[in-house]
């Protein structure tokens, strides 16, 4: 297993965790972020809220960038636009349409147990590993 | 506070829980997803970290009725498992599998300033816009 990453992995997991945490008790509403950015985008309810919110997730790492990290943060990203395209319009259509994405369903969902959840983390987690797995076998990702 | 400093907060640190848990590289997601070849398991400690942290509160939460700002809470009710649901999450699984990005470290891979990242957000607005018109 190259670049197995565990415990830097777990530490910013608890950080997510807290955020999700701290959000929920405040305000009643879960972090899951193809929500938030519906409402921040179409404007239905809170929409300067869940702006504040997008707005922070950059933020963020650009605090971590400049004033935490003391090495370069890794960021490698296909600059293929026939993966950039159709893989962006994916996300927004699918997340929608079932309902939440790896934080609405993978952490909010799992840690309250929603039966639904599971099934959705699981049908996205193993779509996208068929996904990456068939584009290898045609020379993307090796 | 109000509910959009609360917001900003929250968000900030949940995109810093991101980059320090290496997600908002999509290098490191693809190797996840890469069952087969070189595995890296570490988003799993990413989801387990969150929600062994989030679970119990949610746990010892679940009866309260107003927020600590005071608003009315309504969690998603129990739904049946549908068609929607598992469609939408094949179609996020695919294009997840496509670029290595979901709706949070997409939205963090902006302070980066590569302008592929706009690309992909502006694409996944129009998922989302496409969705929301089309389907009830």
């Amino acid at each position: 297993m190259n670049n197995f990453t565990p415990f830097s992995a777990l530490l910013g997991g608890i950080i997510i965790g807290l955020s999700v945490v701290f959000y929920f008790y405040s305000t009643g509403r879960l972090a899951g972020i193809s929500g938030i950015f519906e409402n921040a985008i179409t404007g239905t309810s809170k929409r300067l809220s869940n702006l504040a919110f997008l707005l922070g997730l950059v933020i963020g790492p650009l605090i971590y960038f400049n004033f935490i990290a003391s090495t370069p943060v890794a960021f490698n990203i296909t600059h293929s636009y026939l993966l950039i395209i159709p893989g962006g319009f994916l996300v927004g259509f699918g997340t929608r349409l079932g309902g939440g994405c790896t934080s609405g369903h993978g952490i909010c969902g799992i840690g309250r147990l929603s039966i639904n959840s599971i099934i959705a983390t699981g049908v996205f987690v193993a779509i996208g590993m068929l996904t990456v797995t068939i584009l290898q076998q045609f020379g993307v990702y090796l | 506070m109000n509910d959009k400093a609360i917001s900003l907060i929250c968000g900030i640190i949940f995109g810093i829980g991101l980059v320090v848990s290496g997600m908002t590289n999509p290098e490191k997601v693809i190797g996840f997803l890469s069952i087969t070849h070189n595995w890296d398991a570490s988003l799993i400690f990413v989801m387990g970290g969150a929600i062994i942290t989030a679970g119990p509160f949610f746990y010892f939460l679940k009866n309260k009725e107003f927020s600590a700002l005071g608003d009315k809470i309504n969690l998603p009710a129990k739904q049946n498992i549908d068609k929607k649901l598992i469609i939408g999450s094949s179609l996020f699984g695919v294009g997840w599998g496509l670029v290595g990005l979901c709706p949070g470290p997409a939205i963090s891979a902006l302070a980066t300033f590569d302008p592929i990242t706009v690309v992909f957000l502006l694409s996944m607005a129009a998922g989302v816009l496409v969705k929301k018109n089309t389907i009830k």
